[in-house]
């Protein structure tokens, strides 16, 4: 799958931002005034920039409103009512603790539901899919969820508790992608069930429908970038997790060093979502003899 | 909406002949003047006579080899458009409602003044049935004609979609294909219609015809005798390599 930057960005950062919110609703830290404006200011930048960059690949993005309607079915319809229910759910809750010092408990708990339904809802998005079998399978959702909590323990100054989430969500992380290597083998979608045509002989795409590219391969065919797969995982793995970790548990904390965890996890997530992506392969690439 | 019809009252489809199929490429070409010039956005093309000419189509003609394990590989076209599934994913993921399935005929449809052109739909079809349009920026699929099959001003051998209607070698069949008795139903019980991807699960409407084992040529012998090669031994210069090649 052609992996898109604007969807990349979406999809860590509004992770964060989430994430950080669904602590915030749950009261860690039990920040108020000024404290809790820096918290949620953060938590929101990140949370609505994500948004923001996500309508970039829409080709009318005027019409996004409309995208609230079909919740009953589509999950992306889904992901946007939970986002919005999120967002205003945790802004009045920001807002009480902001400027009257007031904890609306129940209102902050309903904030962390939708929080993380927003994160759920988004990785089930991809993982609806059987058209890309790494995505389709259970790790998926797991994998954004605990990569979302995490990172809102992190930025939320939970150390012990960011510490137990980062080296969990590294062996999620983990376990995605070797699940995910042999999902296209099992699915059983070949060029002979494509084309119906194996009980015949091997078959082997012998000529394109054109010359030139077409959406379909821009869209769902790269195949660039996966020869350092291996080492781009051990890199992901080491910046989202290990490194914060090290640093964490093993130095004096202080907002320096939190600082560094934090740039490092992002880093090491975008890494991932990349390789979520690039290492993504649709079914559509057998009929083009390509994957 | 983008919830799938429990039923449909007809399942209108294409039955595709791949025994047939030339691979001339002419339904191609049908189907991208009619649908430029008529329903909805035309189908663009960008940088159509530069180095890198790229457009959006709903019907292609892929080409495959399939080798058997002894004899002659076969070369087989292959026409493919969207197939109107019954359970079509494309349809269900829409966060919009532009993508919707007729209840009437099974037709699946794009609303294009509805599609925000995320191209999450294109992404669910397992077939590469949906194109963006790289200039009008909504997605893009076979309508079955729908402006040509209905429509009263045109002559009644043109309400047929307009791949079929083009195709020089009767490759292409237009009907109902929930009615057993339909002519397009027959054929595919008599040819042993497939469905693409059946794991897939889409249980798609159109139908391929697998294409006629080809027959062989029986041993031709009757002239064999005075066939018989008139030298069995080289002679001369070719015995002579032949021998000294033997000897290395």
């Amino acid at each position: 799958m052609h992996p898109a930057p604007s969807v990349i960005f979406f999809s860590t950062f509004s992770g964060l931002g989430f994430g950080l919110l669904m602590f915030l609703g749950l009261g860690i830290p039990a920040v108020t005034g000024w404290m809790a404006f820096a918290f949620f200011a953060i938590a929101f930048v990140l949370a609505v920039g994500g948004l923001v960059s996500s309508t970039f690949h829409l080709g009318h993005p005027e019409r996004a409103l409309k995208a609230f309607s079909q919740w009953r079915s589509s999950w992306l319809s889904r992901e946007g009512v939970c986002a919005v229910a999120a967002l205003v759910l945790m802004g009045l809750y920001g807002a009480g603790l902001v400027f009257f010092s007031q904890q609306w408990t129940l209102l902050g708990w309903l904030g962390a539901l939708f929080s993380l339904g927003t994160v759920f809802t988004t990785s089930m998005i991809y993982t609806q899919l059987k058209t890309v079998p790494r995505w389709n399978q259970v790790w998926t959702p797991l994998n954004f969820l605990s990569l979302s909590i995490a990172g809102g323990a992190l930025l939320a100054g939970q150390i012990t508790w960011a510490i137990i989430l980062l080296i969990l969500s590294g062996v999620i992380q983990a376990a995605a992608w070797l699940m995910g290597d042999s999902r296209f083998s099992q699915s059983g979608t070949t060029l002979a069930t494509a084309t119906q045509l194996g009980d015949r002989g091997t078959v082997r795409a012998f000529e394109p429908p054109h010359t030139g590219t077409n959406y379909l391969l821009r869209e769902f065919v790269h195949v660039v970038g996966r020869k350092h797969a291996q080492k781009l995982r051990i890199i992901a793995l080491v910046l989202m997790a290990g490194l914060p970790v090290v640093l964490l548990a093993l130095l004096p904390f202080n907002h320096f060093i939190a600082l560094i965890a934090i740039v490092a996890h992002i880093a090491g997530v975008l890494t991932a979502r990349w390789l979520f992506f690039a290492e993504a392969e649709h079914v559509i690439g057998l009929y083009y003899g390509k994957r | 909406m983008t919830t799938l019809p429990q039923s449909t009252d007809k399942k209108l489809g294409l039955v595709i002949d791949l025994d047939t199929c030339v691979g001339c490429h002419a339904c191609v070409i049908s189907c991208k003047g009619w649908n430029t010039e008529n329903y909805g956005a035309p189908l663009a093309d960008e940088d159509a006579y530069g180095a890198n000419p790229v457009g959006s189509f709903l019907n292609r003609v892929h080409s495959y080899e399939v080798q058997p394990d002894d004899g002659a590989a076969q070369l087989i076209h292959f026409p493919k458009s969207c197939l109107h599934c019954e359970d079509a994913p494309c349809v269900t993921v829409c966060p919009t409602g532009a993508s919707y399935k007729r209840v009437e005929d099974g037709i699946v449809l794009v609303n294009e003044s509805d599609c925000i052109g995320c191209g999450l739909c294109a992404w669910a079809c397992p077939y590469g049935a949906r194109e963006m349009d790289p200039v009008e920026k909504v997605m893009k699929k076979c309508t079955l004609c729908v402006d040509r099959i209905y429509n009263e001003n045109l002559p009644e051998v043109d309400r047929v979609p307009s791949c079929v209607r083009t195709c020089p070698a009767g490759a292409r069949h237009f009907g109902d294909l929930g009615d057993p008795n339909s002519d397009v139903s027959q054929l595919v019980a008599d040819r042993g219609g497939v469905d693409l991807m059946p794991e897939q699960g889409t249980k798609p409407v159109n139908k391929y015809l697998p294409p006629r084992p080809k027959d062989a040529l029986p041993e031709f012998d009757v002239l064999a005798p005075f066939l018989e090669p008139v030298i069995k031994e080289p002679k001369g210069f070719l015995d002579w390599l032949d021998k000294a090649l033997e000897k290395i």
